[in-house]
């Protein structure tokens, strides 16, 4: 679905790096052993940035919850709706959470619980990818 | 008159950390005095209905409440934003006539879409005396828990805490950064680019709380119905001013979704109003005009640091159900610890619920009625109406009345000084709890008939 294109800033260009390369990379705190996401200028444990790096991440993992968009006040995803928005936590680490479009999955029909797999979408304005998360049929 | 030291920021005032004990000023402090504005959809364009115009009208009522007179009020706390999505249309000019009614300030938006003390104590010239000016962010709730700590610590003696909302024509956040095909700072990562609803996080959280501990939002309807039905017995308050029609169980049921499991009904109507109390000592209370009515103590959530009170950042990108849980429990825990008293001593509460499916989580925090984690749905399907055994908002809250996040307050003090009218509660009530907002930022008092 047509969503808005994220315009990468200093603290977030590497995220965006990678996701146009396929990847998922989030920043991890190895004084901590800690993932952190949304990216920030220090660990938000230990307040330094120190020890703060990128990392690959599987992007596997589960949805926590959902809810469905029926009236949105964001033009470019007003054309889809009603449209699932879910979030997803990573196996990784549980308490990373991402959001969602699930593409594949009609509105209202999400399995909470279900494993996901990590995809990467262009946004159209600019052509940025972003990650998405897809039901893994067993 | 000496210029008013003001004070930008009250995140000082605030009790959001653990073990602070019971609250100094515990019944030292009483709420004496309720003003209203009339309510509006939105601004219609007259000078003398614009937000300034009604915040000063609200506590004129107020102070004339209370049975003050203007020149012994000292104190003045209120939120110098208007605003919870409304903005003046930056093409726009400010209206003459609007210009022309009021002593104005550099800032053509004083009185129409914000208010700086300036503005305020220039076009209320009647109060002389005061002295103290806090600025509160965001709620009456803000203001309430910076009023009643300034009183307790002598920073002031009559204080009005004074919230105004404006709302103008046009959608809430159809324009600017959501109308644009790109999006930039921290939204990228959240679900205000990628959901855009506001009540969004809410409804996502009661998805993992109806999975987690069985139930369906359609258990809802009996507040929501019970929240419109109080609002109409509150003649302060929007839809007894101008819709008086109940909610129906079908109508919850059957209405259209905003961001499911929220509906129309889960969301709160914004609105344009304004609404002030006077709060003082309880010394001062007893020779004033209305029964006092004291507090025992208050508390909330929140992260503050320095001057800054900002709401309690959640772990990643979104706040999950259990981080909701435990932010409404910890605001709870400390309240109860402020005000020395615990769960079954509420006989009566008005928590937030702007939007609905945030009640579920504040009655569970503060355990009113012995509701624990996972049962309010349950408990909604009780008599949970004013003439109940455990009357729940009895104010109609911002469901039943309208966006404003104050019903909650001037209803407990109105129930506790049996003024509540046909809102009264059946029950002996001598104890309510009243608060708001999220659970990530908030600020919940306990009222009592008596001192303690």
């Amino acid at each position: 679905m047509p969503k808005q294109s994220p315009i990468p800033d200093d603290l977030d260009r590497p995220f965006y790096e990678a996701a146009n390369e396929d990847r998922l990379v989030l920043q991890y705190c190895a004084a901590d052993d800690r993932w952190q996401y949304p990216p920030e200028p220090v660990c938000a444990r230990c307040g330094s940035a120190e020890n703060l790096s990128w990392r690959q991440a599987d992007g596997s993992g589960t949805i926590y919850s959902y809810g469905v968009i029926y009236d949105t006040p964001i033009a470019s995803l007003q054309p889809d709706q009603p449209f699932n928005c879910a979030v997803i936590e990573l196996d990784e680490c549980r308490e990373i959470k991402f959001m969602s479009h699930l593409p594949g999955t009609p509105a209202g029909e999400v399995p909470i619980g279900a494993p996901v797999r990590v995809i990467f979408q262009e946004t159209p304005a600019t052509g940025q990818k972003v990650p998405e998360w897809q039901i893994v049929e067993s | 008159m000496t210029a008013p030291t003001i004070h930008p920021s009250a995140a000082g005032m605030y009790r959001t950390t653990d073990g602070l004990g019971l609250w100094p000023y515990r019944g030292k402090v009483a709420a004496v005095g309720i003003g209203h504005s009339p309510t509006m959809r939105r601004w219609d364009g007259d000078p003398q209905t614009s937000i300034g115009a009604w915040c000063i009208l609200a506590v004129r009522k107020a102070i004339a409440d209370a049975g003050v007179s203007p020149d012994q009020v000292d104190g003045l706390v209120f939120d110098p934003e208007t605003s919870t999505g409304a903005y003046w249309p930056a093409d726009q000019p400010v209206p003459a006539d609007f210009l022309a009614a009021f002593e104005q300030t550099r800032d053509p938006m004083d009185g129409l879409a914000q208010l700086s003390p300036e503005w305020l104590l220039k076009n209320m010239p009647e109060l002389t005396n005061v002295k103290f000016v806090m600025l509160a962010s965001h709620c009456m709730s803000m203001a309430v828990a910076a009023t009643v700590e300034a009183v307790g610590r002598g920073m002031t003696n009559v204080c009005i805490a004074l919230k105004g909302w404006h709302n103008f024509a046009g959608r809430y956040y159809h324009s600017g950064p959501n109308a644009l095909p790109t999006v930039s700072g921290p939204g990228k990562h959240t679900p205000q680019s990628w959901a855009g609803p506001t009540s969004y996080g809410t409804a996502m959280q009661f998805e993992r709380y109806t999975h987690k501990y069985g139930g369906s939002h359609d258990m809802m309807a009996p507040f929501v119905v019970n929240s419109r039905a109080n609002g109409l017995l509150f003649p302060e308050g929007y839809f007894a001013q101008h819709r008086d029609t109940p909610i129906t169980v079908e109508d919850y049921l059957t209405t259209r979704w905003i961001a499911k499991p929220a509906n129309l009904f889960d969301n709160d109507m914004p609105i344009h109003a304004a609404a002030a109390y006077v709060f003082t000592t309880a010394e001062r209370a007893r020779d004033l005009q209305q029964p006092p009515v004291y507090v025992l103590g208050h508390g909330g959530g929140g992260t503050v640091r320095g001057d800054s009170y900002a709401p309690i950042a959640p772990r990643s990108s979104v706040e999950t159900l259990e981080e909701a849980q435990v932010n409404a429990a910890s605001t709870a825990r400390r309240v109860y610890e402020a005000a020395g008293v615990s769960a079954s001593d509420i006989q009566f509460e008005n928590c937030y619920d702007g939007f609905s499916l945030f009640h579920v989580f504040w009655i569970e925090g503060f355990g009113f009625a012995g509701v624990k984690e996972g049962e309010c749905l349950d408990f909604f399907q009780t008599d949970i109406s004013i003439n109940g055994p455990k009357p729940v908002s009895p104010s109609g809250g911002n469901i039943g009345s309208g966006r404003t996040r104050f019903w909650g307050w001037t209803d407990t003090i109105q129930q506790l000084q049996g003024r509540a009218g046909v809102r009264q509660v059946k029950i002996d009530a001598h104890c309510g709890l009243a608060g708001a907002f999220m659970p990530i930022w908030s600020n919940f008092a306990v009222f009592s008939k008596d001192p303690g």
